[in-house]
Parts: C-alpha cells; structure tokens; sequence
C-alpha cells in the first residue's frame, strides 16, 4: 500500500474501507474479474454467441459431435465442438451459463428475503415462535441439502418453478441461522435499548435499526450460496430431476455429454464443467475475500 | 539475603547487547534494542516495563521462543558459560526446561486443556533425562508437593480444569523446577492472580528458588511487586533498559526521570487526598523508532541534548547506571 | 425422546408429500391394461383407501420394521434399502478414509508453514476442492483413469465377497479395490477439502496458545508438541466434523453412485423417484434419518470422550 493510500483512508466511509480492503488482495480481484466475465457472458449470451443453439433452424446434425476447432459450416469454427445435436457448445455454454446463473441468484434472492424475515422476526419476537422456526432450522440443516432437495423434487415433481422452490427450501434455513446470530449481538447493544425507548413500531426497529446492521455477514452467505444454489441445480439436472430439457443449464448440458464421454468424446462434458468450475470458483474466491474484508473481528 | 556484589562477581546469565527486532510488513520493530544485564547465582532481578516495552520479548529472546517475524540479530546470552546462541536448535532445546525454564503469565491459557497434569509433568522430565516412567512421575508428586499441592496423587491424574487459577500456576511452578534449572524466567506470573493468590504464590516462589538456588528473573509491570522480592532492578523502556542497580538503590533514588514516574504513579507511595500523579503521553510505537532518547517527549527534564542516544552511565549508588543525559541522582562518587 | 419425535415428523411430512404427488399407477401399469386390470392393481398396491387410513397401515407396519412393499420389485421396500445399504456404506467409509488420512496431514503441514510454497498450494487447492462440482469431477475421472489411460473400471462394484458372512463388500479383492478407488476419491474431494481447511484453521489457532508456547518451553521436542499438544487440540473438532459429515457422505453419495453406477441406495433413490415407486422412497428417507440419529449420538460419545471438560459438566449434570 502507497503511503499516500494511508494518508486517505483516515476520511473514508466504511464503503470506501471494504472496497479498498477489498482490492489489497490480487487473487480477490482476479476472482472479481472473472465474475464479471462470467456475468457479462451470461447476460450477452445472445449478442455474443456464434450461433442460437436452440433454433432448429440453425442446427444441422450432419455436424454433430464435432471435435473443437472444427470449421463450422457457415465459414466459422466450432471452438469448442459440438454436441450430438451439431449444437456449436460455445454458444450452448453461454446460453446454459444463463440459466444457471438465473435459476442460483433468483432461488438465492428468494431465500434471502424468507430467511432474512423468520430470522430477524425469530430473533426480535423471541418466545415459542423463535423455538419452533430455529428448531425447523436445526433439523433442516442437519440434512445434506442434496438429499432435502430430491425428496422436494420427488414431492413436488420437476420444472423450473420447481426447482427454484426446492433450492429456495434449502437455502433460506442458512440465512435464518445467520440473521438470527447477528441480531442477537445486535440486539444487546446500546443503540437498540435507544430505538426501543424511543417507541418506535416494531417494524420500524426491525427493519431500519436491526436490519442494516446484520447485513454484512449476510452477504458473504449469500455470495456463497448463489454458488452452492449453481452447484446444486447443475447436480439436479445431471440427475435428471432438474430443469426441463427446454432450458438446458450448465448440469443438463454435462449430461448430455455423459454418454459419449465412454467413446472419447469428451468436449461435450468437460467445457460447460469448465464454465461451472470457473462460476463457482471465481464466487467462492469472492466471498473469501469478502469474509475477510466484512469480518468486524478482523478490524483494527 | 545474597549480598548483590557478591552476586555479580558470579554471574549464571550473562545478557550483552541484545538485539530482537520484528521485520513486519509494515517495518522493523526493535522490540529488544541494546540490553545488557547479569543474573548472579540464586539472585532474583526484577524486569520492570509497561506493556510493549520489550520486558516479556526479552525473556522469550532468553528461552530462544522468539517466532517469525521475530529474529534476535545481535548480542550474546551466555548461561552458566554456555553461549546460548551458539548452539544448534537440538542443544537449545535440551537447555529449555532443563537449565532455563520460564512461568507464563496466564494459568488457565498455560497448561494444555486436554491433557492430564501427569503427562505434562512426565514429559517434561522425560525429554531431559533417561529414567524410566515410574521415576519420573514420583519425581512429578514431589514437585507437586513441594508447591504445596495437597493429595497430589489424585491430583496428578486431573486435568487443568480441574483447578483454580492459583492452583494452576503453583502446577506451572513445579513444571519449571522439575529439572532444577539454573534460572527460571517469570513472566509477570501473578498479574492474572487475585490479590491473596498473588502474596501467596510469591511467597512459594521466593522460598523455593531460595531453597534451590535457583536465579529468578521476574517479569513485571508492578514496582511494588519487584520491591519485596527482587535484589536487582532492571527498568525497561522502549526496548533498552533506561536504569539498573540494587532495588533498594533504584527504588529509593532514582536516577531516570521515567523511573521516577513509575514510582510517582504507585498509589501507595502518594500522599492522601493527593492527586495521582501520571506519566504524560503513551509509549511510543517501536516501529521504525527515531534516534536520541525515547522519553524524551514525555520526559520533562528534557533538552535539545536528549535528540541524541545516551549511553549507559554510572548514578547514584554502587552498581546502579542509568540511561540519561540529565540523570536524578548524581553518579557515586 | 426428541429422535422419535424428529423420526415420526419426517415419517408423516414425507408419506403426505410422497403420496401426494402423481399417480404411480399411470407409470406402473400397462398403458393397455383394462379398467378391471388397473382397479385390480390399485387395491393390491392399497391405493384405493384414503391418505389417512393409507398412513396408519404404514405406521402400524413401520412399528414391526415392515416399510411397505415397493411398487416396482414387489418386494419389501426396507429389504431393497438394507440389500443396497453395505454397497453405500462401503463407498462413504472408504471416502472417509481417504480425506481423513490425506487431509489432516495436509492441513497440519499448511498450518505450521502458512506462508511457504506448500502450504499456498495446499489451500489453494483446497477451494478447488470446494468448487468443483463432484459429479462433474467424476465425469472427469472417468474420462482420465478409465477411458483413456485404461487402469480403473468406469462404473459397477466388481466381485464382492462376504465379510461375517453377512456382509457384502468389495475391498477384500484387488479387482474390487480397483473398482472402488474412483468413485472414493470422487466423493472424498469435497470432505478433504473440508478436513485440510478445518485442520490448517485449528493448527493455526494452537499455535497462537500459550500452551504450545509453554510446552516449547519445557524443552519439548518439535514433534511431540505437534503430535500431542497440537494434535489433541485440533482433534475434538475435526471428529465432531467428521461424524458429521459421515452422514453428508451418506447423501452426497447419490451423486457419486450415479455417475459410477455403484449400486447403493443413493441410486435405489434415484430410480424410485424416477418410477414414482413411494414406498422406497419413504423407506429410504426414514432408513436415513435414522441413520443420522446413530452418527449424532456416535459423534456426541466420542466428543466426550475427546474432551475431559465436557466429561466433568456429563457427570454433574
């Protein structure tokens, strides 16, 4: 760090303070970089795909299961191969690499909201209702969620609502815990006691005192869930109690390759494995950092 | 009583120029900078210093327990004619716990929780000498017993939670006496004591090095602590040691004007009704600390003359020296 | 008390919601099959009483260890689960072991030298190990060990033979071992991953103690105040994590006995999901929830038995 860098960081904000802390670490900023890759790729899959993987029209199964580097009929190359459906797997990869990050940050956001509200309300309230939700919780996790999760989809039978319900249903017990733990700090400390003489509404306390004050541990869960929701649903799909075939993820597309990978074609697994690789870890390397960064006990 | 000249004349620790430094990200820290002292024979020396003024890194440096980044860069330690220094790590670890052993401030952090006191006790002798199991551990019951631990038997298969905190730092005792060492370095070991637990583990302490001949370095922030016990004094400051002499000497005429502080800020030693006086200003940090005396911003005795570093000097009476340019005392004539 | 509480909850949530959902029969039966034919097998399945009445029947017969028969094998449904249980059991000790005897000494060497070359690399591939999507990773290995370099089989359990006389398993054999390493490793990455953190955290915190310092200070060689002092420590959470996770393993293992066609009950489950076949998913389910009540009750005995502390407040208690 350049001594002109401290001479600053005595007028910073507490924001400035992550972010700076953030950007000390170079493997953090690589992870970052290769998120917002990953992102970009996902969000302009369309834009920057060579073909539609899913326009019938486009495909042609004279090319199927081409090696990669493999000239493409329209004067292009297969960069990646294709698979048995003459599917370009780079534009497949950018398009599965959509819906997977749909699915992880729609479930995780959902889980957030739910978990965030039984536990802040767990923690306030007190009483019989905080027993039973964080007995619900307990049980819950205690149970690897890849096991909650297909008794869901057994339950509830398959398709995207489904799925999202199931990641959703495991998901929200983590946050639940992890509120819950802040707010009872939270809610000993003297600013509480302040809002609570001051009889504001119970909403209001919750919600504006309580609340902002929790979050930093909530965010590096829910970093970290939106990859374990990636993981779970590619898992789910490679099972095939995932997505529906119309909306072929990351998981769905490695299935697709799992039969031809016996004969040596292995292109059409292991490229979108490499995409849910570099996903996740790229998430992972992400909340490590923010962990650190977030972490008040690591303050100075 | 030893007499402290006849102490002197045969030293078991000789420290000369002592050099710790820390190299940190963010520069060096020179936790221990330049300390000579001796220990004599059976003598007790009181190690006085606030928190961060290298007295606890100097009693690591002795022990050779100084951890990265920590490295001693110069000066010599030499015990009972062996320069400590010079011997390869297998040798100093025979040294540790068997000719030098050290009480750490803290009981309840000290002695391993999951362990019973017995296999600590054991393999504390067992990693010095060759004798058989059942040797070691009747050798354990004594120590105990001379710590002054009832029904030792039992309480040689306890484990340390099983204690109070006193309780425990008298098994800490008989941990460093096991293998009657030559000096024993105490780490400010009653600070985390109660008040009657203090006087009583002094008490055991004094009256077994006493008995063993055993030479004491005592650890301590507490003047008052040191004034009953010590023979010597060494006042440390910053990493240097600002004044040394007989602790009668010290304490009744001090020659350094921090010294003097420290005696001022003893509530005992102020009239009643009085106000407490203080040091002004804080420790300075030893990160990359400026030249010249490191007082001086504190000190009011200060002049343009104290930008430069004193040098160890004679005061007051025989054997005492002081690190001042503009010491309390005059030098004995 | 409370795990026949948790035991019969899980029983009734998961029959309602099993037995809520599609209709087997549709799957079951001969699309062909006539009114009579379909009325005749509805009532042999008992499908034809009502939710309730179909709960007690079940309930009653789960009281004398009888799960209902499945729908597809005609067979007793708890029968199917213990006939595949050892092949499961096997896989999950056998990855255990794997990540126990690579992942303490990884993390223990990761933890005394944080900053060395060795010990970067050990947690840097440790979040790989978070990362990587296991079934994806055995896809992977597939592809190296069996597909291309030939040395290990792809998929099955290879001949087994009977431990006690009662218990099949396949690690007696070289051709079994063989056929057991690629799937063991497979699931293990993920609790080495696991173990190599947990211990490199616990070493790291020893370390710091004034007991690791103390017992350095007696003269302690380096390996006994490791071996013991360190050890000892960081050992009560790695066990309590381990057990733990044994149970994790149990349920991660549906993946790994998909993609290696290890025949266990994880791919008993997926195949009766697949086949609506309710009986032996909620045979499988309660055999698991069991199962998991054991390993907790395991975990807690050897947590005390670990830490004399927690034995001292047992006997006051």
């Amino acid at each position: 760090m350049t001594p002109a860098n401290t001479v600053v960081r005595g007028v910073e904000t507490p924001f400035q303070r992550v972010v700076s802390d953030f950007l000390a670490n170079p493997v953090a900023v690589f992870g970052l970089g290769l998120l917002t890759l990953v992102v970009l790729a996902a969000v302009f899959a369309p834009v920057i795909s060579p073909q539609n993987p899913y326009d019938l029209a486009q495909l042609d199964v004279m090319d199927s299961r081409l090696p990669p580097g493999s000239p493409a009929p329209n004067g292009g190359r297969f960069w990646l191969g294709t698979d048995d459906q003459g599917r370009d797997m780079l534009s497949a990869i950018f398009y599965g690499l959509r819906i997977s990050l749909a699915v992880g940050v729609i479930s995780t956001v959902c889980a957030l909201i739910i978990g965030l509200t039984m536990g802040l309300t767990a923690a306030y309230f007190g009483g019989r209702f905080e027993t039973f939700v964080m007995r619900v919780v307990d049980i819950q996790l205690s149970f690897p969620a890849i096991l909650i999760a297909l008794i869901l989809i057994a339950v509830l039978g398959q398709g995207t609502g489904k799925v999202i319900t199931a990641l959703v249903t495991v998901q929200w017990a983590y946050y639940a815990r992890t509120v819950r733990g802040a707010a009872l700090v939270e809610k000993r400390r003297e600013y509480m006691e302040a809002a609570r003489c001051l009889a504001l509404s119970p909403s209001r306390i919750v919600f504006r005192h309580l609340l902002p004050n929790c979050l930093p541990p909530m965010i590096v869960v829910a970093t970290v869930q939106v990859a374990g929701a990636i993981a779970l649903e590619a898992t789910l799909s490679f099972l095939g109690l995932g997505l529906p075939i119309t909306e072929p993820s990351l998981g769905l597309l490695i299935a697709n390759g799992y039969q031809y990978l016996l004969s040596g074609k292995y292109w059409i697994s292991f490229f979108p494995g490499i995409a849910l690789l570099l996903t996740i870890v790229s998430i992972n390397l992400v909340a490590d950092q923010l962990r650190d960064v977030l972490n008040p006990r690591l303050q100075r | 009583m030893i007499d402290s000249a006849e102490a002197i004349t045969e030293p078991v620790l000789e420290v000369v120029g002592l050099r710790t430094h820390f190299f940190t990200k963010a520069g060096v820290v020179k936790a221990v900078d330049d300390v000579s002292f001796t220990v004599g024979r059976g003598e007790v020396l009181g190690l006085v210093g606030e928190s961060g003024s290298g007295k606890s890194m100097t009693g690591y440096s002795l022990m050779g327990l100084i951890d990265t980044p920590g490295k001693i860069v110069e000066g010599s330690i030499v015990l009972d004619g062996i320069d400590m220094r010079a011997l390869d790590p297998e040798e100093q670890r025979h040294m540790r716990g068997n000719r030098i052993a050290m009480i750490f401030q803290d009981p309840m952090m000290t002695l391993n929780p999951v362990l019973r006191i017995d296999v600590q006790m054991i393999e504390a002798i067992l990693a010095h000498r060759k004798v058989s199991r059942e040797v070691a551990r009747s050798r354990a019951r004594e120590a105990l017993v001379k710590v002054g631990i009832p029904s030792p038997d039992e309480r040689l298969l306890s484990y340390p939670h099983q204690f109070s905190g006193g309780m425990r730092q008298r098994v800490a005792i008989a941990i460093a006496l096991l293998n009657r060492p030559d000096l024993i370095v105490a780490d400010e070991p009653t600070t985390a004591l109660d008040v009657t637990i203090q006087g009583q583990i002094l008490y055991e302490i004094q009256k077994l090095t006493r008995e063993t001949g055993t030479a004491l370095i005592w650890i301590t922030h507490d003047l008052s602590v040191v004034a009953g016990l010590a023979d010597r004094v060494c006042v440390m400051y910053a990493g240097r040691i600002v004044e040394q002499g007989s602790c009668e000497e010290v304490l009744a005429h001090p020659a350094h004007p921090y010294t003097q502080g420290l005696l001022d800020s003893v509530p005992a030693n102020n009239e009643r009704g009085q106000r407490l006086k203080q040091i002004p200003g804080m420790t300075p940090s030893l990160l990359d600390l400026p030249p010249g005396c490191p007082f001086r911003e504190r000190c009011g005795y200060a002049t343009v003359a104290c930008d430069a570093s004193p040098e160890m000097r004679p005061a007051g009476g025989p054997g005492q020296s002081v690190r001042c340019f503009h010491p309390l005392v005059p030098a004995h004539a | 008390m409370q795990s026949v509480v948790v035991l019969l909850v899980m029983s009734l949530l998961v029959f309602v919601g099993v037995y809520a959902v599609g209709n087997p029969i549709d799957i079951l039966i001969n699309p062909q099959a006539d009114q009579a034919e379909r009325e005749q097998a509805i009532a042999t399945l008992g499908l034809d009483k009502p939710l309730y009445a179909q709960y007690f029947v079940f309930l009653g017969g789960a009281l004398h260890g009888d799960l209902g028969k499945s729908f597809v094998h005609a067979t007793s449904a708890l029968g199917l689960i213990l006939e595949r249980m050892p092949a499961t059991m096997e896989l999950a000790l056998s990855a255990m072991l794997i990540a126990v005897v690579l992942g303490i000494p990884l993390g223990l060497l990761a933890g005394l030298k944080p900053n060395g070359v060795a010990g970067r690399s050990i947690m840097a591939g440790s979040i790989l190990g978070f990362s990587l999507p296991t079934f994806w990773v055995g896809l992977m290995l597939i592809m190296v060990f069996a597909v291309d370099l030939h040395w290990l089989p792809s998929n099955g359990r290879g001949p087994t033979t009977l431990l006690f006389g009662l218990i099949p398993v396949s690690f007696t054999s070289w051709e079994g071992i063989k056929h057991l390493i690629l799937p063991a490793t497979n699931l293990a990455l993920f609790n080495l991953a696991l173990l190599i953190r947990l211990t490199r955290a616990g070493t790291h915190e020893a370390l710091l103690q004034d007991y690791v310092k103390f017992a350095r200070a007696k003269g302690l060689s380096n390996s006994r105040v490791i071996g013991v002092h360190v050890l000892r420590n960081i050992l009560i959470p790695i066990v309590t994590v381990i057990g733990l996770q044994f149970g994790a393993l149990i349920g991660f293992a549906i993946v790994t006995e998909s993609v290696f066609a290890w025949p266990g009950m994880g791919k008993l489950l997926i195949d009766s999901i697949n086949f609506l076949d309710r009986p032996v998913i909620v045979a499988y389910l309660l055999v698991v929830v069991f199962l998991f009540i054991i390993i907790n009750l395991l975990v807690d005995i050897l947590y005390s038995a670990l830490d004399p502390r927690v034995r001292i407040t047992d006997s006051k208690g």
